[in-house]
């Protein structure tokens, strides 16, 4: 038996987690270093699953992993990876080393780390127990639970991870609140628990409705092929061969019952009011990983499970999703315009651009659902970009708040230039990654359903509106007194943001390396949905690399419409 | 040779990067490294110039393959250029006239403390330019098309404290932002009708399509056209923009940025060809611009807001002939160079008149300058005779041709067209004029103790005496044997229009009209004093002031709008979509009461949950199994 390279991936995190929170309480410094050697090992070894993936290889998934684990069930242990997986994994991997590094004092004893100008937070403290150990094994966990959903094939084990991750994630959002508050600790630690009840109730509803279309799921294959599974690729081999028919009625109540726990997770209108309370209340890091990681297994499951197990359905339900994508994306941008608080105002930019991606993977086309998972991957490196500056900035001035702020650009002009690079990032300027898996999304939308590709256009607009607003208050005009005094991005800061601007161009100028990855996975979901691409009106022959030879112009020749 | 493409927008990227990286270090030689990247830019445009004029007439297309963009399905966009003589021309005009504004700013900006970066964003812009006129596909074009509106956007906000500068660089890049959702439909639009958008094979296969997808198309490009271009809807960015040092109005917000919509349509010209319902919608944009913008002209009392009101029209003249198919394409690229040459020139000039006189924009604070800066005066002057048209200057060749063509249109329109074209002439030798007397002529309006007027230094001079050089000559070079058209014919081509009325009449008529502007002007501005304070003048003056009420229209109905749409939906999502969800859920298991239970400290209660939801499903499998 080879390594089992996806068990490894995820459990060097998981160990991290338990040996990081081991360390004891006097030794906070060490206790961080291990975290980042933790995380940093995971990042090699999504490395090495990038590498020893083979894009284009026969079947469906690699690197596979499989062992019976609850007989009576039919629950395997079952693992594999396809293009859009390696993908999620690779930035999982990638970003949460920055969320550490970024959250290097987000846990640290109060006593230690006066925050500048608010007098509040130092005083009456209910709650004095914050161990940083908690909160970087709590990363550590969250992480390894999100690489594992992503590389579960089991349906049973999928969900089973995507409904623990919740826990971890609680205790990050309600025990590690952010410290820039503007009505003093007590109300903030109210808001911090409301916020951290509310992402598990919303989630946990939607897990619960998840597990019982799970359950009806095993019914429905116990009772036509036997023997009950979970295993994905079975059921889709076994519909494809006509073993499992599943009855039009069941399988859009099934669809369903998936489909309302990724929307909750990832998160589409109208389900999205916990995510702006939980990234607002989050600290930075903390929020990132809200949105940069853990809904993006909401947005993975529905192009790995809602459209494999459900075709018919999915392609029953897809105007509907669409109407409601387009929805997110303006409304999402609308509100991002109306917020006054600088996390809040993130928190809608990304609620829009779930709506991008959900649209892409909807559209059911090779550019858009391409695009989306591009997309996935993108938003979390930009947002990541703007979120983590974003809280450099709060944590400096000690308020959410956008009126709090002008003219930080004179004082500190490295962190104003990286937010305006992570502003551009979010509003899809050419030549940054985004802009890429946008425009596929919007090409991608627009081949098959042109009204809706032209509305969603709108969201640039608005894209750029939120962004360059958020930008003038902030950083533009008179400097305002109490950020006269405000330092430059640290070297830890500039650490953490270098790489990921770095990142951003280089995957807007040349994002073949991912292209690569995704497209054969994409390909795969669209012929198991049975959807094949819009052909052009004319047909006109671009010979590939016509006009690489020599001065001849591109190959003009033109064939009739079929 | 065409292996040197890639470095004419490699070199100006390359001092982007330096300069914006490199930190305080480079404080001290931060210009001269800028101004270097322009120039090496520049020699490297005049190689591959030689080198395509050493080719036959149908030979002078080059094209460097770099790598593949991206790829997904049948969607294909390559890093990808192409070389011919519409690009070439702009190449020219991009590099030589943004090498002199670099120069010029060495002068200008000497005193500022952010001069390092204000080159780096000149030098960031001229690399995007040259990638939006050497990209050899739509969605690569799309690239610079942006990159030039980031430029834009830095360059205008440079001096950010000022709340108005950051105010005029957002909307500068949100109504571009309006224009940039056209390009992004016109591009899904070829991409579904033809497979691809690369210039190439969508320009050859108009043939094969409706006329109705190639209108659409059009008018995407149009609307995209309008917002970098300042064209009517669109234009209300561009009097703002010039809140931006003076150098950059100069480059990107007179000779080059904003003629990108003259480009994109001329670039596209084989899909207008065979669209005749999109051209008509262009020469209106352009008829309306044109004199939208002289009204606009004559009523500032800014001497740059009165340059840009200027520029709009102008760019009007040139969206008109871009809009008049193969009868007008060369004229408008024409005009759009000769137009570069006196406007930079011109821009350069109120710089130097501004950088003499304490940053005094105020025409009105100006008067009887002309003897304190002689240089500038006669530069700005030679500008001036050029714009306006004065016989054998630049502006005289360039704009007669288009007046010309305007007529030729034929029918009605052409009537209508022509007429427009003539009274913005009139209108164009008016705010001109004012605008030269109220700065250089009549008596001094400006307090002595307090202002000094002086000439500039050499560093700034030296570009504008080349700036008025090209404004004197270029036309008629350009003119002699038809030249530049032939130079063009091969991308744009060229048919010679049927005007209802001879050449001689239509410069004859020119000549009538420019008489009467200036001598009206005279009568206003030169024989009476100009008062220090404005007038109120008649409704027309107060609205043009206002730049005839775009701005209020737009504040009513986007911004108020806007404000009380968000202000809304903030409200209900809060009490509506979040109280309708909470509620369902409440309903439907006593939610609501539970949350406020865990919230009230009952966190532990949750594993209780969990356990109990693992009991119910081994409850329910061991059910199935039953089954």
């Amino acid at each position: 038996m080879s390594f089992p390279l996806l068990t490894a991936t995820a459990a060097v995190p998981a160990i991290g987690a338990i040996a990081t929170a081991a360390v004891p309480a006097a030794k906070r410094t060490a206790a961080k270093w291990l975290a980042l050697a933790f995380s940093l090992v995971t990042f090699a070894l999504a490395l090495v699953i990038a590498f020893r993936f083979v894009p284009g290889a026969k079947g469906p998934y690699q690197l596979t992993e499989s062992h019976a684990w609850i007989r009576d069930f039919g629950v395997r242990y079952e693992l594999g990876v396809d293009g859009i997986a390696v993908a999620l994994i690779a930035l999982t991997a990638l970003l949460i080393p920055f969320v550490i590094l970024a959250g290097w004092h987000d846990a640290d004893p109060l006593e230690e780390t006066a925050a500048p100008d608010s007098g509040s937070a130092a005083g009456n403290r209910r709650n004095s127990w914050r161990p940083t150990q908690g909160f970087f094994a709590l990363i550590l966990a969250v992480e390894a639970m999100v690489i594992l959903s992503f590389e579960a094939t089991d349906v049973f084990l999928f969900y089973i991870f995507f409904e623990a991750m919740l826990i971890p994630m609680y205790f990050l959002i309600g025990g590690f609140g952010d410290r820039a508050h503007v009505h003093g600790e007590e109300q903030a630690a109210t808001q911090r628990s409301y916020a951290a009840v509310k992402f598990l109730l919303y989630n946990l509803v939607g897990g619960l409705i998840m597990l019982a279309a799970v359950i009806g799921l095993y019914a429905v294959t116990a009772d036509q092929l036997g023997t009950g599974t979970f295993s994905l690729q079975q059921i889709v081999e076994a519909r494809a061969a006509g073993k499992l028919e599943l009855g039009t009625g069941t399988e859009r109540l099934l669809f369903l019952g998936f489909f309302f726990a990724f929307a909750v997770k990832a998160p589409l209108w109208p389900l999205h009011t916990w995510l702006p309370n939980a990234m607002g209340e989050a600290t930075a890091p903390v929020a990132v990983l809200i949105t940069a990681v853990v809904d993006k297994v909401g947005t993975f499951a529905m192009l790995r499970f809602c459209l494999q197990l459900f075709p018919g359905a999915s392609r029953w339900a897809t105007p509907a999703i669409l109407v409601l994508a387009l929805i997110s994306i303006v409304y999402g941008a609308l509100l991002a315009v109306g917020q006054r608080d600088i996390k809040r105002l993130i928190a809608y930019a990304s609620i829009s651009h779930f709506g991008f991606i959900i649209l892409g993977i909807f559209a059911m086309t090779t550019q858009g659902q391409s695009g989306a998972t591009l997309y996935m991957v993108n938003h979390g490196i930009s947002t990541a970009a703007l979120m983590l500056v974003a809280g450099f900035l709060i944590s400096r001035r000690g308020s959410r708040l956008i009126a709090d702020y002008g003219g930080v650009q004179k004082v500190a002009p490295v962190l104003a230039g990286t937010f305006l690079v992570g502003g551009l990032a979010t509003l899809s300027l050419p030549g940054l990654a985004p802009f890429v898996s946008e425009f596929l999304v919007l090409v991608g939308t627009f081949s098959r359903y042109p009204v809706i590709g032209i509305i969603a256009t709108l969201g640039i607009v608005l894209a750029a509106l939120y962004v360059l607003v958020l930008y003038q208050r902030t950083m533009t005009g008179p400097v305002k007194a109490e950020v006269r005094s405000m330092p430059d991005l640290r070297v830890r800061e500039l650490v953490v943001v270098a790489p990921l601007i770095a990142l951003l161009l280089f995957l807007g100028v040349y994002p073949k390396p991912l292209t690569d990855i995704v497209n054969p996975a994409v390909g795969h979901t669209l012929s198991v949905v049975d959807k094949k691409d819009p052909k052009p009106a004319v047909q006109v022959d671009a010979v590939p690399g016509g006009a690489r030879h020599g001065h001849a112009a591109p190959d003009q020749d033109v064939e009739a419409a079929k | 040779m065409e292996n040197l493409i890639a470095l004419l927008v490699a070199a100006p990227l390359v001092g982007a990067a330096l300069l914006l990286c490199g930190g305080k270090r480079l404080d001290r030689t931060g210009h001269l490294i800028g101004s270097l990247f322009a120039v090496a830019s520049f020699a490297i445009g005049v190689a591959l110039f030689a080198d395509l004029l050493g080719r036959g007439a149908e030979d002078r297309t080059l094209h460097q393959y770099l790598f593949s963009w991206i790829q997904v399905g049948g969607f294909r966009a390559d890093a990808a250029f192409q070389l011919d003589q519409l690009s070439m021309t702009f190449v020219l005009l991009i590099t030589g006239v943004g090498s002199l504004i670099h120069i010029y700013s060495i002068g200008y900006m000497e005193h500022d403390e952010r001069r390092r970066r204000f080159f780096g964003y000149l030098n960031l812009f001229l690399a995007a330019m040259l990638l939006l006129v050497l990209a050899d596909n739509y969605l690569l074009l799309y690239v610079g098309w942006e990159g030039v509106g980031l430029a834009s956007y830095l360059l205008i906000g440079f001096w950010q404290h000022k709340p108005s500068a950051a105010t005029a660089a957002k909307k500068a890049f949100l109504v571009n932002r309006v224009g940039d959702m056209g390009l992004s439909i016109a591009i899904m639009l070829m991409f579904t009708t033809f497979g691809t958008f690369a210039f190439g094979p969508v320009l050859a296969a108009t043939g094969e399509t409706s006329e109705g997808k190639l209108t659409a198309i059009g008018l995407m490009l149009l609307l995209a056209a309008c917002g970098k271009s300042a064209q009517v809807p669109l234009q209300s960015w561009l009097g703002d923009a010039m809140e931006g040092p003076t150098p950059v109005s100069a480059l990107i917000h007179a000779a080059t940025m904003v003629t990108a919509g003259v480009y994109l349509i001329t670039r596209s010209g084989a899909i207008f060809n065979a669209a005749p319902d999109a051209q008509v919608a262009v020469v209106a944009v352009g008829a309306v611009t044109l004199l939208f913008g002289a009204i606009v002209g004559c009523a500032k009392d800014d001497i740059k807001k009165a340059l840009a009101g200027s520029t709009m029209s102008q760019i009007g003249y040139m969206i008109l002939a871009a809009g008049l198919g193969p009868i007008g394409y060369a004229f408008a690229i024409m005009h759009l160079v000769t137009h570069g040459f006196f406007k930079a020139g011109l821009f350069l000039g109120a710089g130097s008149v501004m950088h003499g006189m304490n940053d005094e924009v105020d025409m009105r604070r100006y008067g009887g300058l002309r003897t304190y800066m002689p240089v500038t005066f006669i530069t700005f002057g030679l500008g001036y005779l050029a714009i306006i048209g004065f016989p054998g200057l630049s502006g005289f060749f360039s704009k007669d041709k288009i007046i010309e063509a305007a007529f030729a249109k034929g029918g009605t329109e052409g009537w209508i067209l022509g007429g427009a074209a003539l009274l913005g002439a009139a209108i164009t030798a008016f705010y001109m004029t004012r605008v030269m007397l109220m700065t250089f002529f009549g008596e001094k309006r400006w307090d002595p103790d307090t202002t000094h007027p002086h000439e500039s230094p050499k560093v700034m001079t030296i570009p504008m005496i080349v700036l008025a050089v090209g404004s004197v000559f270029a036309g008629g070079l350009f003119s002699v044997n038809e030249t530049f058209v032939k130079w063009l014919e091969p991308v744009t081509s060229f048919e010679h229009g049927h005007s209802p009325v001879s050449a001689t009449t239509v410069t004859a008529a020119t000549m009538v009209v420019l008489v009467l502007g200036v001598g009206l002007a005279w009568a206003m501005y030169g024989r009476r004093p100009v008062p220090a304070t404005a007038p109120r003048g008649s409704l027309l003056t107060r609205a043009a002031r206002r730049d005839l009420l775009q701005d209020d229209f737009n504040h009513v109905v986007l911004v108020r709008g806007g404000e009380h749409l968000t202000r809304t939906l903030v409200y209900l999502d809060h009490s509506l979509v979040d109280g309708a969800v909470n509620g369902t859920a409440a309903s439907m298991g006593g939610l609501s009461g539970r949350l406020r239970k865990l919230q009230s400290g009952f966190v532990r209660s949750y594993a209780v949950q969990m356990l109990g939801g693992a009991a119910v499903l081994i409850a329910a499998t061991l059910l199935m199994r039953g089954v």
